[in-house]
C-alpha cells in the first residue's frame, strides 16, 4: 500500500511532517480514516485524538483541539490550534481546556454560539473520562 | 580646560557605558535567533490557512450570505488601527517608525472625516500615540509580563477585536507592525485584516468543485475566519519581536562603536594634556634654573 504526505501544523510549529499510511481524524461529524488517494475533503475538527500510522506499522496518537483537516491530491494537512502528543497529556492540560471551554460558554451571546461552546465542553469532558480509564 | 582627573573619570564612565551596550547587543543577538525561529515556525500554519481560505472564499464571495468578516460591513466609516510595538525602548527608530506610520494613517483618515479607534499592543506605541490620540485609544494590551509571545496572547487580542466587530464598533481593521527583512532592515507595515484580504488563488492548486465539506462551507468559514484574524495578529507580533531585536542589535552596535570612538578621542586628549603639563613643568624648572 502506498503512503501519502501528511502534515500536522499548529500556530507555533510544524508538529509532524512526513509520509504515512493512515491517519484517523476526529471530524465534527465523526472520526474518519484517511488513506492514500482519499477524495478531497475539508472538515472541521472536534477536540480529540489523531492517530497516525507510519510506514513501518508503528502508530502515534496526538491530542488536537480546534482546527481543520484538508485532504487534497497533495495529501492531508491538519491545522490545529493545539497539538499535544497523547503521552504528554496531563490533567493540567485538560483542566485548562475545560476552563477555556467553560469561559466560552459563559461568554457566548447568542443561543447558537452557546450551543457550539456547550458541545465542545461536553466533548472535552468526555475525552478526559476516556483517558482516565 | 578639564583637569586630568576629570578626563580619567569621563573615560571610565564611557567605558562602563560601552560595556552595557555591548552586553545588550549580545543579548539582542541571542533573542533575535529565538524570535526568528518562532516566526519561521509559525509560517507553515499561516501558509496552509491561506490556502484553505482562498479555496473557500471563492465559493462564497459575491453571494449575499458571505460572512461579514470576509465581505465587510459595506461601509468604511469607522477604522480600527491595531498598533503593535515593543515594550521597551533602546532599539533605534523601531517604535517611532511604526508609530509614525500609524499616526500618518490616522491623520489622513481623520482628514477624510472618518472615525478612528486605536488599540495599542506594547507600551512604547501607547506612549507615543497617547499624546495626540488619547481620546481615540480604546484599549491598551500590555505584554510586558510575557517573555515569549504565544498563540494565546494573539488569540486574546483577536477575540477582543472580533467581539468589537460583531458589536458593530468598527468597519475596517488594520494592523501596524514591522516586517522583518534582516538585522538592518525592518519595514513598518500596515496590513488590513478586516475585511479579510484573500490571497491569490493562483498559489493554490486543485479546484474547489472537487471538495467535500464537513459540516458545510459556511460553518467552516465561520470558524476559520476568526481564527485567521488571531493568526494574522500572531504573525504580526512574531515579526515584530524579531524586528525589535534586530533593530536593538544594530542600535546597540552603533552605540558600542560610538563609545569606542569617544574613548579614543578622550584618551588622546588626556595624553595630550598630560604631556603638555609635563612640558610646562619642565619649562618652569629650566627657566627657574637659568634665572639663577
Amino acid at each position: 500500500m502506498s503512503g501519502f504526505a501528511f502534515e500536522l501544523v499548529s500556530p507555533e510549529k510544524l508538529v509532524f511532517s512526513g509520509e504515512v499510511q493512515q491517519v484517523v481524524v476526529p471530524g465534527t461529524e465523526g472520526d474518519f480514516a484517511v488513506l492514500s488517494d482519499h477524495a478531497p475533503i475539508i472538515s472541521a475538527l472536534r477536540p480529540g485524538f489523531v492517530t497516525i500510522t507510519t510506514g513501518k506499522g508503528d502508530s502515534q496518537t496526538l491530542f488536537v483541539r480546534g482546527g481543520f483537516a484538508d485532504v487534497s491530491a497533495k495529501g492531508l494537512t491538519i491545522l490545529a490550534e493545539i497539538a499535544v502528543p497523547a503521552s504528554d497529556l496531563t490533567d493540567a492540560i485538560f483542566d485548562q481546556e475545560i476552563a477555556l471551554a467553560t469561559a466560552d460558554v459563559s461568554a457566548a451571546k447568542s443561543d447558537e454560539t452557546r450551543q457550539i461552546a456547550d458541545e465542545r465542553l461536553a466533548q472535552i469532558e468526555a475525552l478526559r473520562t476516556d483517558v482516565r480509564h | 580646560m578639564p583637569s586630568l582627573k576629570d578626563l580619567r573619570n569621563r573615560i571610565a564612565s564611557v567605558k562602563a557605558t560601552q560595556k552595557i551596550t555591548k552586553a545588550m547587543q549580545m543579548v539582542a543577538a541571542a533573542k533575535l535567533r529565538r524570535a526568528q525561529a518562532a516566526a519561521e515556525a509559525a509560517r507553515p500554519y499561516a501558509l496552509r490557512m491561506n490556502a484553505v481560505l482562498a479555496n473557500l472564499a471563492e465559493s462564497v464571495m459575491g453571494s449575499p450570505t458571505a460572512p461579514r468578516l470576509l465581505a465587510g460591513t459595506g461601509s468604511d466609516k469607522v477604522h480600527l488601527l491595531i498598533v503593535c510595538t515593543a515594550e521597551r525602548g533602546l532599539c533605534g527608530a523601531f517604535n517611532s517608525s511604526i508609530a509614525r506610520l500609524a499616526r500618518d494613517k490616522a491623520n489622513s483618515l481623520l482628514a477624510e472625516g472618518k472615525t478612528v479607534k486605536i488599540i495599542t499592543v506594547g507600551k512604547k506605541g501607547n506612549d507615543l500615540l497617547k499624546r495626540q490620540f488619547s481620546s481615540n485609544i480604546i484599549e491598551f494590551v500590555d505584554l510586558r509580563s510575557v517573555r515569549y509571545i504565544g498563540f494565546e496572547n494573539a488569540d486574546a487580542v483577536g477575540r477582543s477585536v472580533i467581539a468589537r466587530f460583531e458589536a458593530g464598533e468598527f468597519d475596517v481593521c488594520t494592523v501596524f507592525y514591522s516586517r522583518f527583512k534582516s538585522v538592518i532592515q525592518q519595514f513598518p507595515t500596515a496590513l488590513q485584516i478586516i475585511p479579510a484580504q484573500i490571497p491569490e488563488k493562483s498559489a493554490v492548486v486543485g479546484s474547489l468543485a472537487a471538495y467535500d465539506f464537513e459540516p458545510d462551507e459556511a460553518s467552516i468559514l465561520a470558524t476559520l475566519l476568526p481564527r485567521n484574524i488571531s493568526m494574522q495578529i500572531f504573525a504580526a507580533l512574531l515579526e515584530n519581536a524579531a524586528s525589535e531585536q534586530g533593530a536593538r542589535m544594530s542600535a546597540m552596535d552603533n552605540a558600542t562603536r560610538n563609545a569606542g570612538d569617544m574613548i579614543k578621542k578622550q584618551t588622546m586628549k588626556y595624553n595630550r594634556s598630560r604631556q603638555a603639563m609635563i612640558t610646562k613643568e619642565l619649562i618652569e624648572i629650566i627657566s627657574g634654573a637659568e634665572a639663577l
